[in-house]
């Protein structure tokens, strides 16, 4: 394979956003071309990732499509390839991306032009971050990402846009700058960011607990974890329907991916050490997060603190370091992915028709809107993990790895599960069931035919992962198997050297 | 005297500046010509410059005047912020009707005297050279003069600088008093032992010498002056005097004194921190887009230092790289303020560029890239500039002040993303003028592309830096 794919689904969507740059918006067919161009670009690039998927190898744990070119002479090298982890991640930020762009045609009213542009360049840096082999590489498209966000949330987001801007990006950044410290420090100790090779060497043990720290505190704002979770609320209720989509599905997972490539992969030994540490901080998150959604008016916020919730059962069975629990864990990003994605979608559809987020405004859906009300049970089941869809998968796997570790865990987090849905249905009693509330209601027109199409391709692969989840544990085995080995092998080697 | 061939471009700048003191004064109407000509005579010295290999290492002049790498770079530096100076500048002068023969003249010799500056390598030809300079930039400072403001700019700066140069100059008295010799070989040779006198003099210069690059807690003049000159002026202070100075620094503190590293390092280390610390903070309460550059460019001179702190080529040359990019970002920046004109007056508040985002897109986005790289947000070129200084202050371990350092950058981050939130996220309010003469926006359009797409050939310019070897 000589063809550079994975350069070429990075950069594809910037080149759609030059192409955009050039374009017109304030002529019709200006602004038309403008919006068929991105829609364009983004379903090229998930056709191209399918393909990926489909020429990818699940029976070796090996980088796979790895290309390499010298970039800093003597210090980094561009290096991009995936493994069973990365290339879900990159199938699912080219699945979500076209539904945005079409969300995002039909609902921004204003510079739609900069809008697109923004949401393009973010794909390409999202996708950069699964792709990159090296940590500075990592660390360009893991930060580079909060320009086009910032600016989303900012130009586009509602009343309180402005502080929410701010505080999402000055969290991330200073969660970030410690991570740049610890790439420094490895770069100097070790002569190399290529993670590849780092697997191999190894980190020395006397560094790992500070190298570890650095790293969480970036991952840990960005997943993000209790009690730097603040964040999270205020961005998805400013943000635009499309920014909250991009920033639930796919911007918490960078999280959840650096835990697991790094956190896990590069220092066994303090993973090891801090383990009680998320436990803790995932099970409050957990716990503290549902009962806060409880009593949530807004609708976006209850469904942002779900958010923090669900990544709770991410960092809880990452760090459990079980076949299971990782699996799980990856499969629970995933659904989360789409089932978020799925409901901030659904609260945007509510939110165009009557400009109302709050729960107490709304009642009696099932009658106006049967259609939607249809498919946001299906959503809310999801969330809640009901059998029969993806989010059941993730949640179970997990709690199988966490039991196998740590019992008294297990049993808290379980409670979780019986407070998301508490929330959950009775957020659906409250909005979809009951009597229509006001007279808005009765007028509310269901879904238009793009908006049936986005929430019909996200039920589509919830329910069909639900029921038949191999194609993703096939992908996800042997690298996740692997992982598991480097980080017992490691463990053991630093053991040894140590006493 | 074969090897005069070497100061070719310092001989030609001064013949340049006197003939065309000589035209200027004979030809009426000629300050349009007179400033061509001065682009066309740096665009000379420039050549003259590249003419011979960079990589030589000469001493001239008894060994006072060196030619080397690390000088012919700076030069190069200093001489291109000239040109694009007076090339962006030209329109607003006319606006303000200062458009006269003084003008680039005095900036010509301001160059010539920091070209002296970079090559010394003994404390008088440097004193030479930084009084040239200096008196230059004082009628520069004031050169609005029937503006209060102006005068009282060019006053204060003369003020503070005379009395930093009688420190320094003190300073010098107590080296050459102690080691027996202005000459900054000569002076490491003579460094045997702990001589305390020479320590009192290392201090007294590097006073001096923070005043000049406006270093905490020497900044005080900085945010005045910077307002108080024709925006013009001010871009001028933000960066040239910062270059020559920055190259002083590294020679004095890397020739003579690098094996005193301990007396030294923990001033400039102290040096460093309070000037990113205070940069970064007291950048947060200005209004004034003049002011909040001054307290920027505090921070940025606080990077600096931490690269020369480390005591290692690799700091010196992460410093240089600082400097050539924070160069770059200031150019587009201040070509950004000459475009808000309307009715002949320019703006230069943060209000002013409400809603700019709206009416002008183009201009608030390439302020939009200059700002997220000044505050180093990968992957723009800002970020590359850190990066390399704080690789250069963990390799010697100095973890402390890396930490210190990337935390000020996300304060810092804070009022740059406050001048991003007024241009995009507020109403509109202004509609300026759109006359930009060519070179203004070639200016603004070429730094925002360097800053922009540096990352994806980087490493030629940190080639080009890693020549520069101070400590062999």
């Amino acid at each position: 394979m000589n063809f550079p794919i994975l350069s070429s689904i990075i950069l594809l969507p910037s080149i759609g956003a030059l192409f955009i740059f050039f374009g017109k918006e304030t002529t019709v067919t200006g602004k038309q071309i403008i919006k068929y161009v991105a829609l364009f670009t983004a379903f090229v690039n998930f056709i191209i990732s399918i393909y990926v998927w489909y020429l990818f190898d699940n029976s070796t744990h090996d980088f796979q499509f790895v290309e390499e070119k010298e970039w800093l002479k003597g210090f980094f090298n561009y290096k991009v390839g995936i493994d069973g982890i990365s290339i879900l991640f990159i199938v699912l930020t080219t699945f979500i991306t076209p539904l945005c762009i079409i969300s995002a045609n039909n609902n921004i009213k204003f510079r739609l032009k900069d809008f697109l542009i923004s949401i393009l360049i973010m794909e390409s840096l999202m996708l950069g971050v699964f792709c990159s082999l090296d940590l500075v590489i990592f660390y360009l498209f893991f930060e580079g990402g909060l320009i086009p966000m910032f600016l989303i949330i900012g130009i586009w987001g509602g009343n309180r846009r402005v502080y929410s801007a701010f505080k999402f990006f000055l969290f991330t950044l200073l969660g970030s700058v410690l991570m740049l410290i610890g790439i420094i420090f490895i770069f100097l100790s070790k002569g190399t960011t290529d993670f590849i090779k780092l697997y191999e060497m190894g980190i020395d043990p006397n560094f790992q607990n500070y190298l570890w720290l650095a790293f969480f505190s970036s991952f840990a704002v960005k997943t993000p974890m209790w009690p730097v979770h603040t964040w999270l609320p205020d961005a998805h209720v400013e943000a635009p329907t499309t920014g909250s989509v991009l920033l639930a599905a796919i911007l918490l997972k960078m999280a959840g991916y650096g835990f697991l490539r790094f956190s896990i992969g590069l220092f066994p030994a303090a993973s090891d050490f801090f383990t009680p540490l998320v436990y803790t901080l995932s099970v409050v998150a957990i716990i503290y997060t549902s009962l806060v959604a409880l009593v949530q008016e807004d609708m976006k916020k209850l469904i942002a603190y779900s958010s923090v919730a669900h990544m709770g059962y991410v960092t809880l069975g990452i760090f459990t370091l079980t076949q299971q629990g990782l699996e799980g864990s990856l499969i629970q990003m995933i659904s989360h992915g789409l089932v978020s994605a799925a409901l901030f979608f659904s609260v945007g559809v509510l939110y165009e028709r009557s400009h109302s987020r709050l729960i107490s405004n709304y009642g009696g859906l099932a009658t106006t809107m049967p259609k939607y009300s249809l498919l946001f049970i299906i959503f809310s089941l999801s969330a809640i993990g009901l059998p029969g869809t993806s989010g059941f998968i993730g949640e179970f796997l997990v709690l199988i790895g966490v039991f196998k570790d740590n019992f008294f865990v297990a049993a808290i987090a379980t409670l979780g599960v019986i407070l998301c849905a508490a929330y959950m249905l009775w957020l659906c009693k409250r909005v979809v069931f009951g009597n229509v509330k006001n007279e808005n209601l009765i007028k509310i027109k269901d879904l238009n035919k793009s908006e049936l199409f986005i929430l019909t391709s996200l039920v589509f692969p919830i329910i069909f992962f639900g029921i038949y989840p191999e194609p993703l544990l096939n992908t996800i085995e042997v690298s996740i198997a692997n992982l598991i080995d480097t980080y017992n092998y490691n463990l053991n080697f630093t053991n040894k050297n140590n006493g | 005297m074969d090897k005069l061939n070497f100061i070719y471009p310092e001989i030609f700048t001064s013949l340049s500046i006197m003939s065309l003191l000589i035209l200027g004064v004979f030809k009426k109407n000629s300050s349009s010509l007179i400033n061509n000509l001065s682009v066309l005579s740096l665009v000379g010295a420039l050549i003259l410059i590249l003419n011979y290999p960079l990589e030589i290492n000469l001493n001239l002049f008894n060994g006072g005047y060196k030619i080397d790498y690390l000088s012919s770079y700076m030069k190069i530096l200093t001489i291109l912020s000239g040109i694009f100076i007076l090339i962006t500048s030209s329109k607003f002068l006319k606006v303000l009707k200062l458009f006269q023969i003084e003008y680039p003249i005095l900036i010509l010799s301001s160059i010539l005297g920091m070209m002296v500056m970079i090559s010394s390598n003994d404390l008088i030809v440097f004193y030479l050279g930084l009084e040239l300079q200096s008196l230059a930039l004082y009628v520069l400072a004031s050169f609005n003069r029937d503006q209060i403001k102006s005068s009282e700019a060019g006053l204060k700066y003369f003020v503070l600088s005379a009395l930093s140069s009688g420190l320094l100059l003190y300073g010098c008295s107590l080296i050459y008093g102690f080691s027996g010799s202005t000459n900054f070989d000569q002076i490491s040779s003579a460094m045997i032992g702990d001589q305390y006198g020479l320590t009192f003099g290392i201090v007294f210069i590097l006073v001096g010498l923070a005043f000049k690059i406006s270093a905490v807690p020497f900044h005080m003049w900085a945010p005045d002056v910077y307002e108080g000159s024709p925006t013009s002026v001010t871009l001028f202070f933000a960066i040239a005097p910062k270059i020559a100075a920055l190259t002083v620094f590294i020679r004095f503190l890397y020739v003579p004194f690098i094996n005193v590293i301990d007396q030294w390092q923990i001033i400039i280390i102290f040096l460093s921190v309070a000037s990113m610390i205070f940069g970064a903070v007291a950048a947060i309460g200005q209004k004034n887009l003049k002011r909040l550059i001054a307290y920027s460019s505090i921070g940025h001179m606080g990077y600096v230092l931490a690269g020369i702190c480390t005591g290692t080529n690799q700091g010196v040359q992460s410093s240089v790289f600082y400097i050539s990019i924070y160069l770059i970002m200031n150019l587009g920046f201040f070509s950004f303020l000459f475009m808000l004109k309307k009715d002949n007056k320019y703006y230069e508040d943060m209000d002013d560029l409400s809603g700019l985002s709206k009416n002008h897109p183009l201009i608030a986005l390439s302020l939009l890239i200059i700002l997220f790289s000044l505050a180093g947000i990968p992957p723009l070129a800002g970020f590359f500039a850190k990066f390399y200084i704080f690789k250069a202050v963990i390799d010697q371990s100095m973890y402390f002040l890396a930490i210190l350092g990337l935390l000020s950058t996300v304060i810092a981050a804070f009022y740059y993303l406050r001048i991003v939130k007024i241009m995009y996220f507020d109403q509109e309010k202004i509609i300026y003028d759109k006359d930009y003469n060519l070179g203004l926006k070639l200016t603004l359009i070429a730094s925002t592309i360097i800053i922009l797409f540096y990352f994806i050939y980087p490493s030629k310019l940190i080639e080009i830096v890693s020549k520069i070897e101070i400590i062999i």
